[in-house]
């Protein structure tokens, strides 16, 4: 089933990096809109663009009738979701198929398996792929509690089974806090929730982020080797970076199989990225969760192993194999993913739409800027802030940051603040140049150098 | 003498907390001034709008997730 016309629902860089990537393997293409967007660069760029609705999200980009009408309209055989919007929204992968058309990504029952916590885990358990130790599923008697907590070493996280988004968790560092701990917690929840049940988990101090990169075709899957993402503010990802600067080769290949294993397991197609924390000291990794979709900072798992995984997630949506094998894929240099918002840094990185009055692009080796912008381009408020990301390469990490340092130097973006400036501090730290950060670095960072982020 | 309510950001405007919970104020509240009538969202953060004037709202000129230019009028608070 080839694919002749891609309509991408999303919007922003990645819709730019889509276009591109369709461009090159002779596929037309489609740009869906909101009205606020109907002057972006990717509407600019694609051969055909309609708009789906109103500025707000709910009304246009996450508007399933009107991004399938558009489909039926310009008479596209295929769509790409990007990331956020509806990339991991299994009803619309479900409804792009059931209206005769290709879906680039995997099906909506690996979206849905994936995108539950729990059906996750327990995918990547039946696969023996590692996760943080803790209760399977929840616990209502404190004595069970305690043997469970005792057995996976303090300390420990208190969650309720009935929370989310980091509510009713607490942290017991040892026995005699665990005892005091577990009737307050399951009152809270009870209270909070409506449900006392509550469930175990190790807490993974100084946990690194890193994440695989796979490629599947519904039968044999690859990987792409990690990427590093633990320098977050907000659990938002602000620089990334392949290969990670402190996994040992014996970790890396166990952690890569693991992460192949999980994929073949669920007889994934498409690209996914499975995520891992990392204990550094230990050397030990924990599966947390799976994206099945393209990811932000893709760019730099391209820049190490020379692959287009744009271009590969649309072979393998129109039916291809994967083409290569484990043994064709090899990771040379390191690679720097920086991500440019609209935020202005001095002021707690507050929102900065508005109108790019100049723009000038870093250039030369190793260097590469994917971004939304152009000179004029008016930046709307009403999504998210990124406005590019800026991507070095170089042979080795030393010289990807020097890279980095030079290439900062070189783009101004005029008429609205960006993250420019934390990234010239980072890259200038002691620590960011050691690779000594975990999760929790960043945030502290911001406030000890306040001072530094002028934009 | 009616008083508008200006946007203090561009983006979208919106009249409950969450979509779950309640209006913050219908047409015909009285405020005080700092009562919260609604919220802007610029990229996925969120800024309060809050009353500068106290008195009785007399009507929403913006309608639930509308998008807002910075110093358009929100509401008319006499």
């Amino acid at each position: 089933m080839a694919i002749t016309k891609l309509l991408i629902a999303n919007r922003g860089e990645i819709a730019v990096r889509i276009i591109r990537a369709a461009r090159e393997l002779g596929i037309k293409t489609v740009q869906v809109h909101s009205t606020a967007d109907a002057d972006s660069l990717a509407v600019k760029m694609a051969d055909e663009a309609v708009s789906i609705g109103p500025p707000h999200a709910a009304k246009s980009y996450l508007n399933i009738e009107a991004i399938l009408d558009a489909a039926r309209k310009t008479g596209a055989d295929a769509v790409h979701p990007g990331y956020g919007f509806l990339a991991e929204n299994a009803g619309f992968a479900d409804a792009v198929v059931a209206a005769g058309l290709i879906f680039v990504g995997p099906s909506g029952d690996a979206i849905r398996t994936m995108g539950d916590k729990v059906a996750a885990r327990a995918a990547a358990e039946a696969a023996g792929v590692p996760v943080v130790p803790g209760s399977d599923g929840r616990i209502d008697d404190p004595e069970q509690a305690r043997i469970v907590a005792r057995a996976i070493g303090f300390p420990v996280m208190i969650k309720a089974a009935a929370g989310g988004g980091g509510r009713g968790i607490r942290i017991a560092q040892d026995e005699a806090e665990f005892d005091n701990l577990m009737p307050q917690a399951s009152a809270e929840a009870k209270a909070a929730f409506g449900d006392g049940g509550l469930y175990i988990e190790k807490v993974i101090e100084k946990a690194r982020h890193i994440e695989v990169q796979i490629l599947g075709d519904g039968g044999r899957a690859i990987h792409c080797f990690e990427r590093e993402c633990s320098l977050q503010r907000r659990r938002q990802k602000v620089w990334e970076e392949a290969p990670s600067a402190v996994l040992p080769s014996f970790v890396r290949d166990k952690l890569c199989a693991s992460a192949v294993a999980l994929a073949e397991a669920v007889k994934y197609r498409g690209a996914g990225t499975l995520e891992y924390l990392y204990d550094d000291q230990t050397h030990q990794f924990y599966f947390i969760e799976m994206n099945t979709r393209i990811q932000v900072e893709h760019p730099v798992t391209e820049m190490i192993t020379g692959l287009d995984l744009v271009r590969e997630m649309i072979r393998v949506a129109a039916g291809e194999k994967l083409g290569r094998g484990q043994q064709d894929v090899r990771m040379s240099g390191h690679a720097i993913e920086v991500r440019i918002n609209a935020e202005d840094p001095a002021k707690n990185f507050m929102p900065a739409p508005g109108t790019i009055s100049s723009l000038r692009v870093p250039g030369g080796p190793g260097t590469r800027f994917d971004t939304l912008l152009f000179q004029g381009y008016q930046v709307p408020p009403f999504y998210d802030s990124l406005l590019g990301k800026l991507i070095v390469w170089a042979e080795s990490r030393e010289a990807a940051l020097a890279r980095l340092a030079r290439a900062l130097g070189e783009l101004e973006i005029g008429g609205i603040k960006t993250t420019k400036s934390l990234h010239q501090a980072l890259v200038a730290d002691s620590g960011v140049k050691a690779g000594q950060f975990h999760t929790r670095w960043l945030e502290p960072w911001l406030e000890r150098n306040a001072e530094r982020l002028v934009a | 003498m009616a008083k508008q309510l200006l946007s203090p950001l561009p983006g979208t405007f919106y009249r409950r907390p969450s979509p779950d919970k309640p209006v913050y104020k219908n047409e015909g509240d009285t405020v005080a001034i700092g009562d919260v009538i609604g919220l802007i969202e610029v990229m996925k953060s969120f800024t309060e709008v809050k009353a500068d004037v106290a008195g009785k709202i007399v009507k929403f000129i913006v309608d639930n997730e509308e998008p807002v230019m910075a110093g358009q009028p929100l509401a008319e608070i006499a």
